[in-house]
């Protein structure tokens, strides 16, 4: 018999000219019912247009197929052809048979419907159910993706729910039908870890209740350890390697794959964390920054007349310090206050209380003017398209007062090929760079004014996993150069695990955790850490079940005048201590 | 140089250039007097007279060349839709920036005054304004002027506010650089696109609103003559004599194609990453 969906050497092309300008050459496979296939590959590999093919979304992107064969099987075993097929054939089919989810719930449902009206929409379309079935029908579709008090939730409207919330919903939408296959585009990529989790978990036992088929695409080859039967390894448009999963994992043949496996910073555990600049015990050397006691709040107006009526408590009473030469990353999920804190050192929100020093490492007369620079998370954001890069680079020095002498040029110059950038980059603008390599430029930027501490904030987690590694490299290299301090601020445990010698977790404000990395990681002692630690998917955990735990992260909007408890620690080693849990 | 070449380059900047270089030649060779006829000579016997190789474009009913006419009228049309653009754009570019900048109480301020002034009908506004303060061509002007503030305003106030949140902004304010460093390289200087397009369009619309004036008597003051008026002196005759819309007519819808073409040249080039497909 037929498998559920076969494709053969699918070529697919974009603009006036799609047979030179093809993105997919020769891609195939076969899908068999109840089978996950992974799609793996970077940006640019073909991953995602491939998969939208199969349902044909690619003609709205602009893509045309220009070759090749997809052939489903249909519930009555007739053969169904989606190359030739009509639009309005597409139309049952999509949903019906292939449903989909993709990377941003929060872009992908309608902001000013409520969820119920949106999930209604597909019962009416492929089961022509209407009023108070389609709303029974929708309550279903939602409890089935685990949505707690799922009846109340239906009049919600999608800001109202978390991105982890919105991403089941999505789920349970392209579940509405029963397809027979569904395709999921990189759909946890936008959440975070522990969301991650939860969400494989439940498309885990979805597919096991349903007897579904699964295309799963993603970047990350760790996250599909746990869920794919197949993998297809996807470089430049073509399938470099395909087979079964334990076989790709284990004995990759291909070198692309090999180099995947090897660049993708695999969660050990706290076995690798570095070895080298390990903080000395004596207490001699002044730290390159200290924070004690640092509280940022928003008010929170309310009523009329915008009296104040609470306040977030964004970051709730935190101090570390960080030595020269020394990394200390600061892990928690989004909304955890670690962004704000950094914020907060650069002066770019204001703090409530608290004070930090960022002491003296240089001789005097090489002393920065600012000592704290900061790499921002979007390299597409952080440089501004007008201006040249000559001029970017200039502005750190025209802003404290310098002038842009043939002495900046030369460091310029000098700065650009340290970051592995030639000289003639100067001449150019932002556009004509690369993600890494436009990360390359704001490091080269953050050092001309010779900091001694550059605050990381999620700095390589918008990059491609090979080019997150070469930055990673790099960042460790200028370290040991230039004895520079990072905090580096990160929701990736298997990045931090690379480049941090100190570990501070934070949650809800609060550091609830911080030592030494590898005590740290490898024995976690405050039950947040644990279950951070647990939900980073690794190849190691294979077909590793996940537990559905659907806490949220409680609200930081606090009533006027709330003062935390003061945190009371527990040591565990030298340098390794967890806050008392209540 | 550069921009010219890379307007020379592109397409519509090459048509948009040569029709809006035409019009300023005309409109020199008008203020000059280097006209066919003289426009405000009366040839009583040729009223109303066809076009033919003597009159390009026909007399009106007092006898007067139309050719001529339109030079000169293109010259005064043109005069009040440049020097009206160039102060909304001005006050519009700072208001706007002031308003995004300070935000808070100024921003509600300077937004409502400008809501205000929006929720007239442009037309309305200009003849109030000329109204009060009596007609002419430097009343009309800063009627005009007034009329299109509030859009440049709307138009740099939103991208500003945008751009004041992206994170090269931050990174800025990280290194220390000053607010007005800022304002220029960072929003000003992002705010050129817009801006042009705006530029343009305005361009095209104060060449209706002269006409407009004019048209309802306020503007340009006859004997001279402006594209506006000539039109609406020609309403009457359209059966008898249609040469006298169809010339000034063409001459305003020619003009307007032409700013707008120039401007999505412009557009394309001033940004840097149209500047490789260009060059």
């Amino acid at each position: 018999m037929m498998p559920l969906l076969s494709i053969t050497d699918l070529r697919v092309g974009f603009g006036r000219n799609p047979e030179a300008n093809e993105v997919v050459r020769g891609v195939g496979f076969d899908l068999a019912e109840g089978e996950t296939l992974a799609i793996v590959g970077e940006s640019g590999s073909g991953k995602s247009v491939t998969a939208l093919s199969i349902n044909r979304l690619v003609d709205y992107g602009g893509g045309r197929i220009t070759g090749g064969s997809i052939k489903l099987r249909r519930a009555d075993n007739s053969v169904f052809d989606l190359l030739t097929a009509t639009e309005p054939q597409l139309t049952k089919i999509r949903g019906a048979e292939i449903g989909m989810i993709f990377q941003e719930p929060m872009t992908s449902l309608n902001p000013v419907l409520t969820i119920g009206t949106q999930i209604e929409e597909s019962f009416r379309l492929h089961r022509g159910l209407t009023g108070r079935q389609a709303t029974a029908a929708a309550k279903d579709a939602l409890d089935r993706v685990r949505i707690p008090d799922a009846a109340r939730r239906l009049e919600y409207t999608p800001n109202q729910l978390s991105g982890g919330m919105l991403q089941r919903v999505m789920i349970a939408m392209a579940l509405a039908c029963n397809p027979r296959l569904l395709i999921a585009d990189e759909p946890t990529t936008a959440l975070d870890v522990t969301v991650q989790a939860q969400i494989m978990a439940l498309l885990a036992e979805l597919k096991r209740e349903t007897g579904m088929s699964m295309i799963f695409i993603t970047h990350d080859i760790g996250l599909v350890a746990g869920i794919a039967d197949k993998i297809m390894v996807m470089q430049g448009g073509e399938a470099v390697e395909q087979g079964e999963l334990n076989q790709i994992l284990d004995h990759p043949q291909h070198p692309y794959t090999q180099h995947l496996l090897h660049a993708v910073p695999h969660f050990a555990s706290g076995r690798a964390t570095r070895s080298d600049g390990r903080r000395e015990q004596d207490k001699g050397t002044e730290p390159a920054l200290k924070v004690d006691g640092l509280v940022v709040r928003f008010p929170v107006k309310s009523g009329f007349f915008g009296r104040a009526s609470g306040a977030v408590h964004a970051v709730d009473g935190v101090d570390f310090d960080l030595m020269p030469g020394e990394t200390l990353a600061i892990v928690g999920e989004s909304g955890s206050g670690k962004s704000t804190t950094a914020r907060a050192i650069l002066g770019l929100v204001r703090s409530t209380r608290g004070t930090f020093s960022a002491g003296a490492r240089k001789a005097a007369a090489e002393q920065s003017a600012l000592p704290v620079q900061m790499v921002f998370q979007n390299p597409y954001a952080s440089l501004n398209p007008r201006l040249s890069i000559a001029s970017i680079l200039a502005e750190p020095v025209i802003a404290t007062g310098g002038r842009v002498n043939a002495q900046t040029r030369t460091k310029m110059a000098a700065l650009l090929k340290r970051v592995g950038l030639p000289e003639s980059s100067l001449e150019r603008y932002p556009h004509e760079f690369s993600g890494g390599q436009r990360q390359r430029l704001c490091i080269a930027r953050a050092l001309m004014l010779n900091p001694s501490v550059v605050v990381l904030d999620e700095a390589v987690s918008a990059l491609d996993v090979s080019v997150q590694a070469r930055v990673l490299e790099l960042l460790v290299e200028l370290q040991r150069e230039f004895g520079l301090a990072y905090l580096f601020i990160s929701h990736d445990m298997a990045v931090v695990e690379r480049i941090a010698h100190r570990i501070a977790v934070i949650y809800a404000g609060q550091i609830v955790e911080i030592g030494d990395a590898t005590s740290v990681l490898s024995e976690p002692k405050h039950s947040y850490t644990k279950k951070l630690i647990a939900a980073v998917p690794t190849i190691d955990r294979r077909r590793e079940h996940f537990e559905l735990d659907t806490r949220q992260v409680p609200s930081l909007v606090r009533p006027l005048g709330f003062e935390p408890e003061p945190a009371r620690w527990d040591e565990f080693g030298p340098d390794h201590r967890a806050r008392v849990e209540a | 140089m550069r921009i010219l070449r890379a307007i020379f380059a592109h397409t519509s900047g090459r048509i948009g250039g040569a029709i809006v270089a035409l019009y300023l030649l005309l409109a020199i060779l008008g203020m000059l007097g280097l006209t066919p006829h003289n426009p405000l000579m009366q040839y009583r016997v040729d009223r109303l007279h066809a076009p033919d190789s003597a009159y390009w474009m026909g007399t009106d009913l007092f006898g007067r060349d139309v050719a001529s006419r339109l030079m000169t009228g293109i010259g005064q049309s043109f005069t009040v839709a440049f020097f009206s653009v160039a102060f909304a754009t001005l006050a519009g570019t700072v208001l706007g920036l002031a308003a995004a900048w300070f935000g808070r109480r100024w921003d509600g301020l300077l937004m409502r005054v400008m809501d205000v002034l929006l929720a007239f009908p442009a037309i309305l506004l200009a003849l109030l304004i000329v109204t009060v303060a009596g007609p002419g061509t430097w009343t009309s002007i800063v009627a005009i002027a007034i009329v299109y503030t509030p859009i440049f305003t709307r138009v740099v106030r939103g991208p500003a506010l945008s751009l004041k949140a992206r994170e090269f902004v931050d990174a800025a304010r990280t290194f220390g650089s000053s607010s007005s460093y800022i304002l220029t390289r960072h929003l000003l200087l992002n705010l050129v696109a817009p801006l042009t397009v705006q530029v343009t369009l305005a361009l095209a619309w104060a060449l209706l609103t002269e006409a407009g004036l004019s048209f309802l008597g306020l503007g340009t003051q006859p004997p001279a003559a402006s594209l506006g008026l000539m039109l609406s002196d020609s309403r009457n005759l359209m059966e008898t004599a249609p040469w006298l819309m169809i010339f000034p007519g063409l001459a305003i819808m020619v003009s307007i194609l032409g700013f707008n073409l120039l401007g999505d040249a412009l557009r394309d080039i001033l940004d840097p990453k149209m500047r490789r497909s260009i060059a």
